[in-house]
């Protein structure tokens, strides 16, 4: 194809991609070194028959009138990266010098609002991703078993969780969990406990929202795999049978080193997904004890009155960074093929 | 054996296992939706009995409150009381234009990609790897200051052409790969035959294109349908789509004591999707798998 006619075949896609995606990059990295104006405030003495005394109050028209100017804020420097809210370099090196053990140590972090989230967004990336390719994987074997007849209604139900709309669906689960809910109100039964609730605890918070994201994504590795299942060469299974292998043995040797690509594409997708964790924190009303990195730009920009730009985007870019961190054996992956197969 | 056109059914305990776990899978993946699709008819009380949840089958509460065993009360309240169907209005509009545009111009692009053999190709491919890996979120604070800057928050055609530029980098990829299928014998002999790069596309490449752009396109549906982060931030109480209202029907709602209507509403939000998988099964199933295969 001539560079011509690429060009104006590539040009809508791109200009879309560079408007909408590459620019508003570039949007939230300036945003990130302003803050926002702080109220203005005058001082005047008012006195009355007894002595003056300086007042303070707020210049509500100056203030509007300062931000309706420059909407931005004023310049910070990286000074939002590194305050309290965020990377919060003070409090890490004073959590340093004063706790005695490491154990100590990491729990003054984990109660910093930036490092609480990106543990929350990591834990729940590093437990949901390896239970959806197990589980996943489980099912595509089980289903690939069944009498024909059976196959096409199971994946039609399978199709359910992962195509449903990740608030849509939260709220589904949360509402049965909930402690009037069918599962709640059985489990405080169960247990005996009528203070029993899925919200209180920290624990079984997180469990929910992990338990929430293997049901929203299981389906997804399930077909993939599944569609693997048909491709894997008969010759290769009637051999390792003929030798005798046990069904155990050819899952073993035969059919997961057959799949090993597709595991690596789907661990892809998985911990992209994972990552951006944020609707099942919306929907289960979990933020009292799990917030995820896209879960507190959402709340610095639903910030009433004046939303927290600078913070939004000072977290937005260490999470660009983050999900660029994920990518790049992915990328040097493909480039290196790419190489080999130019040359 | 796996994969084996004949084979003959034997129960062995493997099979029994892993028939137990597909069985337990089908349980758990199905009995939501059709728990909350049941009690949508009942009123909380059933819905959310403390009591005995046999109460959300009897429906002891309902049959109390409103004479019959099923109600449409939460429907009503929600379609009707709050107004649910002009979120479903936004919701057609949105996602009918994101689908339109975002196959039109993905599918020029998509095809220019699978076509050229230049570097540059590649790059554009990996840029939008990387642009599919970003939280939406993250965009989303980037557009806020300067879409009330020029005064273009808030409205639907600012939403429309965000989810398009957020669906393109999965687009393109996806497009991408089926163009890969169609030889390109097919478009060459055509320019050898006089046609330029455009008409080639137009006359051989558009008739033979559809499955992939349907399948494509049921993905685009998928991401338009299903956003919450840009729908919320984006648009203004009046334009609100479906997920967001949803989300704030939630913070009403609870206080007035009117659950059902969000749990009528989400129902309402399923069903289309309910009918998008019963209809296109087979679609969705290969667009999942081509990209992966294609590896």
């Amino acid at each position: 194809m001539t560079h011509r006619s690429f060009f104006w075949f590539i040009l809508p896609t791109l200009t879309a991609m560079l408007l909408f995606i590459a620019l508003p990059i570039v949007s939230v990295f300036i945003q990130s070194l302003y803050v926002g104006h702080e109220q203005v405030l005058v001082v005047s003495k008012s006195c009355d028959p007894f002595g003056c005394e300086e007042v303070t109050s707020v210049d509500t028209e100056a203030t509007e009138a300062l931000r309706e100017a420059e909407p931005l804020g004023k310049f910070n420097g990286i000074d939002t990266y590194i305050n309290r809210s965020h990377l919060a370099f003070a409090e890490v090196s004073a959590a340093w010098r004063d706790t005695e053990n490491l154990g100590e140590f990491f729990r003054q972090i984990y109660n910093l609002r930036f490092y609480k989230a990106l543990a929350f967004t990591l834990a729940y990336t590093i437990v949901v991703t390896p239970f959806v390719l197990l589980l996943g994987l489980a099912v595509a074997v089980g289903v690939n078993n069944l009498p024909r007849i059976f196959k096409g209604p199971t994946i039609f139900v399978s199709l359910l969780p992962m195509i449903i709309t990740p608030l849509v669906g939260s709220l589904i689960l949360f509402w049965m969990v909930d402690a009037d809910g069918v599962i709640g109100a059985t489990l405080q039964r169960i247990f005996d406990d009528n203070a029993l609730s899925l919200k209180a605890s920290p624990t079984l918070t997180w469990i929910m929202l992990i338990v929430y994201g293997i049901w929203h994504l299981l389906p997804f590795s399930f077909i993939v795999f599944y569609a693997g299942l048909q491709t894997v060469p008969t010759e290769v299974m009637e051999a390792a049978m003929i030798d005798g292998a046990s069904k155990w043995e050819r899952m073993r040797h035969v059919v997961v080193p057959h799949l090993m690509p597709l595991v690596i594409f789907v661990t892809l997708i998985l911990l992209m997904d994972n990552f951006r964790v944020f609707e099942p924190i919306v929907g289960f009303s979990a933020e009292a004890h799990a917030r995820s990195l896209s879960w507190i730009i959402f709340n610095d920009l639903r910030e009433s009155g004046s939303p927290l730009y600078g913070s939004a985007g000072a977290t937005s870019m260490m999470t660009i960074l983050g999900v660029a961190v994920l990518l790049t054996p992915v990328l040097i992956r493909t480039w290196r093929d790419f190489n080999r197969k130019a040359h | 054996m796996l994969g084996a056109p004949t084979r003959r059914f034997r129960w062995t305990p493997l099979t029994v296992i892993s028939m137990a776990l597909v069985a337990l899978w089908l349980i758990i993946a199905a009995f939501p939706f059709l728990w909350t699709l049941w009690g949508s008819f009942k009123v909380q009380g059933d819905f959310f009995s403390k009591a005995d949840w046999m109460n959300a089958l009897h429906g002891v509460h309902t049959i109390r409150e409103t004479g019959g065993a099923f109600t449409l009360d939460g429907y009503h309240g929600a379609w009707i009381q709050e107004e649910f169907w002009k979120n479903v209005v936004n919701t057609t509009i949105v996602v009918f234009f994101t689908v339109v545009i975002s196959l039109t111009i993905g599918t020029l692009g998509g095809y220019a990609l699978a076509r050229s053999v230049h570097r540059y190709a590649f790059w554009i491919l990996m840029a939008a790897l990387v642009f599919r890996a970003m939280p939406h979120i993250t965009l989303v604070s980037g557009y806020l200051l300067p879409f009330f800057e020029w005064n273009i928050w808030g409205i639907l055609p600012t939403t429309i052409i965000v989810l398009v530029a957020i669906n393109q980098p999965f687009t393109l990829w996806m497009l991408h790969s089926f163009f890969l299928n169609i030889p390109k014998d097919m478009d060459e002999s055509a320019m050898v035959d006089g046609c330029t790069r455009f008409q080639a596309f137009r006359h051989v490449i558009i008739p033979v294109m559809w499955p992939g752009v349907i399948t494509t396109g049921l993905f685009s549906f998928l991401l338009a349908y299903n956003d919450f982060a840009v729908t919320s931030m984006l648009l203004s109480a009046e334009n609100e789509t479906m997920v967001p209202a949803i989300s704030s029907f939630l913070g009403t709602t609870q206080v007035e004591g009117n659950v059902m209507f969000a749990v009528a509403a989400v129902v309402s939000a399923t069903a289309p999707l309910f009918m998008l998988v019963l209809f296109f099964q087979r679609h969705l199933v290969s667009g999942l798998t081509a990209g992966a295969v294609k590896g």
